[in-house]
Order: C-alpha cells, then structure tokens, then sequence
C-alpha cells in the first residue's frame, strides 16, 4: 500500500465517521426514523477487506450495519442517505431504509435485519459464480453474534462442502446487542469456530487498516483461486450503541470504551502518515473541514431537497411488473 | 396426449427447462443420488451432473437460502423440501429474504426461485409429517402460491414458475404423486393466476384447490344422482386468489362451499368468504359455509386420523344441509 493509497483510505475512513455522525444527528432532529445502526469505531473493517477485493466486481452482502460497505462499494452516499431520509430518490426509493441498503449495480447485494439471514444469500450468490464461471467473488460481513445463529453453521458447512468462493468476515465488536461475547458465546476467538467446517481462517487487528489489508489480500486470493471458503475475523469495537435504542451502552464500561478509544482506526493511520511525514496536521484538519463541508451541502442538501415517494405507487415492487408467465407466456 | 403420473409430469418440466437453460438448477435432500421422495427428479443427476442437480444436508433454511441467493444473480433454483412440515425451518428466507427483496430494495433486485414441496395427510404419517401449510404461505406479499390437483397442472405450473420473476410456492400433495392424467405432448404453460371451472353447475359452487378439487368432483357426481348440479371451481392459484372467478361462479349460482383439507382457522376457505363478502355479497341466497379439518394435530391412528379431514361424504353432507335438503 503506498502513501497515496493511505491517504485515500484515510479520507475515506474519516468521510464514514463524519457521515454517521451526521447520520447520527439527522436522527436526533427527526429526519431519520425508524432503526439506525452506526459504525463508528470499525471504519477499517469494511474499508480494508473491500479494498483488497473489486468493489463492484464482487459481490458484496450484509447485515443491518450497511451504510459504509455500500458507500465503499461504489454506492452514491446522496442516495444512500436519500434513503434514510425515506426520500424516492434513496438507492431503494425510500421502501428500504437504513437497515435495507441495496445497490445492485454496484453489487452491493444488500442489508439485511434477521441476523445471520445473510449467511446462505452469500453461499447462493458464490454458488452463482460457480455455475456462471466469473472470477467474481461473494464476501458476507457480518458480526460476531451472528455466529450464534444456525445459518453459520449450516452456510458454512455447504460452502464447505461445494468450495464456494465466498468470504466470510467477522466484524468482532464483542457485543451481540447489549449482551457481551463472554455471556453469550463459548468461544471468543471466532475463526476458530470454523475448523469444524474445514474451513481456512485468520483472526486480525481490526483497528489497523493495514493489517486489515494484508490479512483480507490473503482471504481474497484464497477464494479468488477457486480453494473455496474463508473466514476472517477482525477485532473490533462500534463506539456507538448497537443502535439508537441505546446510544449510552449501560452494558460496558467506561474503561473499556477508552482504552478501545484509543486504538481508533483512523487516529492509528493518520498517525503513522504523521509519523512519517507523509501527513501534516494542518492538511488533516484541511480534510476533515472539506468532507464535513461535502456532507452537509453535497448529501444532506441532496437528501432534504429530495421528493417523497408517491403513495400511489404503495404497491409497486411487490412482484413483477407484466411478467409474461404470470399469464402462460400468453403476452 | 400423453397420460403421466403427477410425479412424471413434475419431472418432465424440470427436464425439459434444464435442457433449456444451464441455469435452471434443482436441490433439495436426496434429490440427486435417490432421485427424490417421490421421484421428482429421477434420472437428473445422470442427466445434468451433481454442479446442477444437487443433494443437500439437512439444513433447510439455508440450503432455501442458498437457492434464494443463488437466484439474485441469475440463476433459477428449483428447491424440493421433501415435506411443507420442513417448510417451517425455511421460513425465514423463504419470508424474510425471497418474499421482501423485491420491495426492500426499491425493485433493484429479485429472487426467481421456485420452492416445491408436498404437504397434507397420508397414511399415518403422524402430526409433525402431516401438516397443510398453504394458507401460511398465502399470508406473505410478494410470494406467488400455486397448488396443482393434476398432472397437466403439475407440469404446466412448474413451467411457468421457473420463467417467472417472482417466487413462486409450489404446493404439492404427498398423496397425488400417482395420479394419472392428460398432459399435452407439446410444450405448456400453465397461468399462475386465475381459476377452472372443471364442472359446470348452477346449483351450488363447490371451490377446491389440490386434493379437494377431487373430493368436490367425487361430491358432485353424487349429488347429479340427487339431482343437484354443482358447479366444481379449481382454486390453482391461492395467492393471488381468483376474485373475478369467484365472484362469478358465486354469481350464477348464488350457493358457495369451500373444501380445505386444512384446519379452518386463518385458511382458504375463510378467505374466500371474506372474497365472497367484499365481492358478491348481494348475490348470495345463503351464508357461504366451509369444510375443512377438524383443528387438531393430525392423529397417527389411522381412523382418528381419516376423522381429522374432510372427506367426499363429507362435502356432499354439507352440500345437502346449504340446500336444506
């Protein structure tokens, strides 16, 4: 990775936080309704495992946790927060909201709430791959909890099985809502969870992007090469609640948020461009004024000024618009 | 004119759509090496080799899901569970992720899979190997549900299904997979909307789906020798149900009886009652009554359990009483 690509990814680590935080206040003021889950803390995830793939090539699903892996995809952030403004110029016209984020053009397959619901829609996908032949791969994210659901084990175990090219990434933030991994979960270590499944595995520090890169390169080129699964776990920590029913966690400690605090994943690569005089604070703080600038006239702007959805077209959607086979081919 | 068993005639439309189409691909437990419960797919996996005609684990919900995925980009997964009872394990993809992608997702995406599986009372299969689920599938938006009650239908509404868009719920009955019928030798399509009226009456409307149709057919030839004419209407379709049929059969006839072999609660024959009120409600010369399962878990003894549904005689009973005969 060289100076520019860690300039680039430090950008657009920082343009996620901003953007959730400003996702964060758009809630307070009402603008947002319903669930919003905000990634704060685990930027390098998402931005170094889909670095190391094609954004737009791969294939790319999720859980409810869904901005940033969209927007790293390739996804417009206007029409992403469009969305969350449940405006008809969101990526899903306002019907999907912030857990239901899809750009299919940009292969970004999808957010989706049932927790693990995504485990075999990923094993599908990369079994498409196969029959189609592409050299495309499928990456599922999703967190740790949702190692507890039996999609994991029943996903994994047929990807297994038929070597689908599908990655899976452990988003490890030790927490499944507000219960901790070490009430909930026999093993904390998740990549080990796999053996089981002969599946191949590596744990990583999920704060370091560039740790995060180098082990996802890995991961990516194991799949990509047709050896079929792979897990990766990255440890990492959401400084936010798990959503906004619980904005101040009750369930963790002050010490605990601190000390994660300080290993932030974009202090610890802004400081190693610091560090190597690659970076000047001043050009930082120059950065962080431009994206904060680009968000509020640029995406929130956008997303104010955008129309509601018609409610005459409530309906559309559902199924198929004039699908010939409805009637017998007769059409 | 070919006649084929209701088994043969759902094998030939898996067959000839996979000649067709090297993306229409089948799987389910013990599809392949066995050929499938009721030989659904016999021979295939010779035919099309294990990358198509796949034998999964035990793991319904997620080898459901893995076909859903599957179909996002292109594929055209035909997924048998070998009994609905399984169904309840796949109903998080099949409701949350087949069903809702479609609209979540502002109509970006879509999920053209086809989920066949066979349900209802055989012999002495016992509560947990006997259930009818259809009306539980009819409850979701963005889900087709079809239910052949012969071989032609069989075939034809396999055919379609796979081309459709949509998801498409195929309810098959464990009974009926050796039923004879016609089906034609050329290609066909059956719609996968809409009714039949596969006897005409103006007396009285018996409405049947599946294995019902046949219990409503047997009833009205009973009742011809009283008689009675009774016009049979073969609800294929259950979701979206048939209003227009409805409403016109219970138009001519003005006398309307549901066959479910389902508990009634919540099921077909309430909602085409509901059908009925919201449609034609003026045209009735008597409250529109259903016949359906006694709402028990289905007994394993085999008297118990041929109590627990509804039966031919049981229709024509019915059928005497609306009439006040």
């Amino acid at each position: 990775m060289n100076t520019a690509d860690k300039k680039r990814l430090l950008h657009e680590m920082l343009y996620a936080r901003r953007y959730e935080e400003r996702c964060y206040e758009a809630y307070v003021e009402r603008k947002i309704g319903g669930f919003l889950h905000l990634y704060p803390g685990q930027e390098a995830c998402a931005h170094g495992v889909i670095e190391a793939a094609r954004p737009g090539h791969d294939y790319v699903i999720t859980g409810y946790r869904d901005h940033v892996h969209a927007i790293k995809c390739g996804a417009d952030p206007k029409r992403v927060m469009a969305e969350l403004f449940a405006k008809e110029s969101g990526c899903c016209k306002g019907r999907g909201g912030s857990m239901h984020i899809f750009d299919v053009e940009h292969r970004f397959m999808g957010g989706y709430a049932l927790v693990g619901g995504p485990f075999p829609l990923a094993a599908g996908i990369a079994k498409g791959i196969q029959l189609k032949g592409g050299d495309e791969i499928s990456i599922c994210f999703l967190g740790d909890a949702a190692n507890n659901q039996g999609t994991f084990h029943e996903s994994l175990n047929m990807a297994s099985v038929w070597k689908l090219p599908v990655l899976y990434v452990t988003e490890n933030n030790l927490y499944g809502i507000g219960t901790s991994i070490d009430r909930s979960t026999a093993v904390r270590d998740q990549h080990k969870r796999v053996e089981a499944y002969n599946i191949p595995s590596a744990q990583a520090d999920g704060q370091d992007i560039e740790k995060v890169y180098a082990a996802a390169v890995t991961a990516v080129e194991h799949v990509r090469s047709g050896k079929g699964p792979y897990l990766l776990e990255l440890m990492t920590y959401r400084y936010r609640g798990h959503s906004m029913s619980d904005h101040t966690p009750s369930y963790r400690t002050k010490e605990e948020e601190k000390e994660w605090g300080r290993r932030d994943p974009i202090i610890i690569i802004k400081d190693r461009l610091l560090a190597a005089g690659e970076l000047s604070e001043e050009e930082y703080q120059k950065m962080d004024q431009g994206i904060m600038a680009e968000i509020e006239n640029d995406v929130i702007a956008y997303s104010e000024a955008a129309p509601e959805p018609d409610v005459a077209e409530l309906e559309r959607y559902v199924l198929a618009e004039n699908d010939p086979w409805v009637k017998g081919g007769a059409a | 004119m070919a006649t084929l068993m209701y088994w043969e005639a759902i094998r030939r439309a898996h067959d000839e759509e996979m000649s067709r189409d090297p993306l229409v691909i089948c799987m389910g437990e013990d599809i392949g090496v066995v050929g499938g419960t009721y030989n659904a797919t016999k021979g295939l996996l010779d035919k099309y080799g294990p990358e198509r005609v796949i034998d999964t684990p035990i793991s319904e919900n997620s080898y459901t899901g893995i076909g859903i995925g599957a179909s996002f980009i292109g594929v055209r997964p035909i997924i048998e569970i070998m009994s609905v009872n399984f169904a309840w394990l796949a109903m998080d993809q099949i409701f949350n992720s087949a069903a809702k992608v479609r609209y979540m997702s502002g109509g970006q995406l879509e999920a053209p899979v086809v989920i066949r599986s066979p349900g209802g009372t055989a012999h002495q299969l016992g509560a947990q190997h006997s259930a009818r689920m259809e009306k539980v599938f009819m409850g979701v938006a963005g889900l087709r549900v079809v239910t052949p009650s012969s071989p032609k239908q069989a075939y034809g509404l396999l055919k379609s299904a796979v081309r459709c868009n949509d998801p498409v719920y195929i309810n098959e009955h464990e009974l009926m997979y050796n039923l004879k019928g016609e089906v034609p030798d050329e290609e066909y399509f059956h719609p996968l909307e809409g009714s039949e009226v596969v006897r005409s009456g103006r007396d009285v409307t018996l409405f049947g789906y599946n294995i019902s149709v046949h219990w409503c057919l047997q009833a009205a030839e009973e009742l011809a020798k009283k008689g009675i004419e009774c016009e049979v209407v073969d609800l294929f379709a259950l979701s979206p149900l048939d209003r227009a049929g409805i409403r016109a059969s219970v138009s001519k006839t003005h006398k309307a009886i549901i066959v479910e072999e389902a508990e009634p609660a919540v099921g077909v024959g309430a909602e085409v009652m509901a059908i009925i009120n919201e449609e034609c409600f003026f045209e009735l010369d008597a409250a529109p009554v259903r016949v359906s399962a006694v709402n028990v878990p289905t007994p394993f003894n085999h008297n118990l359990e041929k109590a627990s549904i509804p039966n031919p005689r049981s229709v024509v009973a019915a059928t005497l009483t609306l009439l006040g005969r």
